[in-house]
C-alpha cells in the first residue's frame, strides 16, 4: 500500500473513532464541507478561534467561581457563550458539559459548577489534542501529493 | 466578485452576531450560497451600515424621507442573531420594521435555543424566517425568496418613481421660468437644475438602495427635484 493510502486509511479511522466517541459531532463535518479552494484554511482558523475563545471563558470561569461571593449570573453568561461556539464547531461533548453546567449555574450550586467547570477543561484539552492529530494527517496527505478528503 | 452569472451574487446580505465564530460561520455560508455578506457585530452597528436615521419618521423638512438616509450599499436581507448584549435581534427587527426605509428588508432571526414563545413573537414582529443554530447551507436556500421578493418590489417602485419623475419633468418644462437676471438671449431650458435625458431616467440602477414608497431617490446620480412635489 503506498504512503497516500495509508493515509487516507489512517484519517478515515480517525475520524470515524472521533465521531463515534462524540468528541465531534455532524456540525463539525458541515464545517469541513465549507473548506473550499478560496478558503483552505477555514476549520482550522474557526477551531483556533474556538481554542481561543475556551482558555479565555475557562480562565474567567475560575475566577469567577473562585470569589467569596460567586456570581452565578455572570458564570452563567460564559457558560452559554461557550455552549453556542461548541454547538456551532460541532464539538458535541464539550457542549453537553455546558448543558450541566447550566443545570448548576441556576442552582447556584458552587461545587457542581466547579466540577463542571473541571471537565470542560478536560474536554477543551483533549479534543485540541484529537484535532490537532486529524489536521497532522491532513497535512501528511497533502505533502504526500494528496487532497484532503471532503467527507470523512 | 461571482462570474458565473447567478443572480444571487446581486445579493447583498448583513449577518449581525456577538460571536465571532458564529459570524466567520455565517459568512462562509453565505459566501458559499454565493451572496455577498457584511457582517457586525452588534445591532447597532448593524443599524449605523443601514443608515437608520432615528428622527426620520418625524422630519419635517422632508415629510416623504429623510434626505441624511445615506444608505450606499444595497442590503437585501438581514440575518440577526437573537441573544445579543445591548440590542438583542427582536430589538433590531422591531427598529428596522418600524423604519420608513428599511421595513422592506426581510430579517431572520437565528437563535441557539427553541424557545416557541419567542419564534412567535419574532414572527409576529415581521421576521420571515426564524432558524436554530448551527445553521446549515440547506437554511439557507429558504432566503432567496424572500430577498427575490424585495428584489421585484424594489423594481417595481423604481419603475413608478422614475415614471412619475419624468411625468413632472415633462410638466416644468411647459411651463415659463423666469431667469434671476435679464438675458439677452431667452434661456431654452428651466434655471433650477438640467433636466437629465430621458434615457437616464429609465435607467435601473440594481446598486443603490431606494428609499421605499414615501421619499425621493438618495441615489447621487440623479439630480435631485428639491421643492417640487413628487408624490408616488
Amino acid at each position: 500500500m503506498d504512503l497516500l493510502s495509508q493515509l487516507r486509511g489512517q484519517i478515515a479511522d480517525f475520524s470515524a473513532f472521533l465521531h463515534r466517541e462524540g468528541f465531534v459531532d455532524d456540525q463539525f463535518t458541515q464545517l469541513q464541507k465549507l473548506r473550499d479552494e478560496s478558503s483552505p484554511g477555514f476549520v482550522v482558523e474557526v477551531v483556533s478561534l474556538f481554542f481561543e475563545d475556551c482558555e479565555k471563558l475557562v480562565n474567567n470561569m475560575a475566577k469567577a467561581l473562585e470569589q467569596q461571593i460567586v456570581d452565578f449570573k455572570q458564570v452563567d453568561s460564559h457558560v452559554h457563550q461557550l455552549k453556542g461556539s461548541s454547538s456551532s464547531i460541532g464539538a458535541a461533548r464539550i457542549h453537553n458539559v455546558c448543558i450541566a453546567f447550566k443545570t448548576c449555574c441556576e442552582d447556584q450550586n458552587r461545587n457542581g459548577c466547579v466540577r463542571c467547570l473541571q471537565q470542560v477543561n478536560h474536554e477543551c484539552i483533549q479534543l485540541k489534542n484529537n484535532l490537532q492529530t486529524l489536521f497532522n494527517l491532513e497535512q501528511q496527505i497533502i505533502a504526500a501529493g494528496g487532497s484532503i478528503p471532503a467527507k470523512q | 466578485m461571482a462570474i458565473t452569472g447567478d443572480s444571487r451574487s446581486q445579493f447583498h446580505v448583513l449577518a449581525v452576531d456577538d460571536s465571532l465564530i458564529d459570524r466567520k460561520l455565517i459568512e462562509r455560508l453565505l459566501k458559499t450560497s454565493s451572496y455577498q455578506v457584511t457582517t457586525v457585530d452588534s445591532g447597532s452597528k448593524a443599524l449605523k451600515f443601514l443608515g437608520f436615521q432615528e428622527d426620520e419618521q418625524s422630519n419635517p423638512d422632508t415629510p416623504f424621507g429623510s434626505p441624511n438616509n445615506h444608505q450606499e450599499v444595497e442590503v437585501n436581507l438581514i440575518i440577526t442573531d437573537y441573544c445579543m448584549p445591548g440590542m438583542t435581534g427582536y430589538d433590531l427587527l422591531k427598529k428596522v420594521k418600524e423604519s420608513s426605509s428599511l421595513r422592506n428588508i426581510p430579517v431572520v432571526i437565528m437563535s441557539s435555543e427553541n424557545v416557541p414563545s419567542r419564534i412567535t413573537r419574532c414572527l409576529e414582529e415581521g421576521a420571515e424566517e426564524f432558524f436554530l443554530k448551527p445553521v446549515r447551507l440547506s437554511d439557507l436556500n429558504r432566503l432567496k425568496p424572500h430577498m427575490m421578493k424585495t428584489k421585484i418590489k424594489n423594481q417595481k417602485q423604481e419603475d413608478q418613481e422614475e415614471l412619475k419623475i419624468s411625468e413632472i419633468q415633462s410638466d416644468e418644462q411647459q411651463q415659463p421660468v423666469q431667469p434671476p437676471s435679464p438675458q439677452p438671449q431667452p434661456q431654452p431650458q428651466p434655471e433650477s437644475q438640467p433636466p437629465p435625458p430621458p434615457a437616464l431616467l429609465l435607467q435601473h440602477n440594481n446598486n443603490k438602495r431606494k428609499a421605499m414608497e414615501e421619499g425621493l431617490s438618495p441615489d447621487r446620480t440623479r439630480p435631485r427635484y428639491n421643492g417640487i412635489p413628487t408624490m408616488v
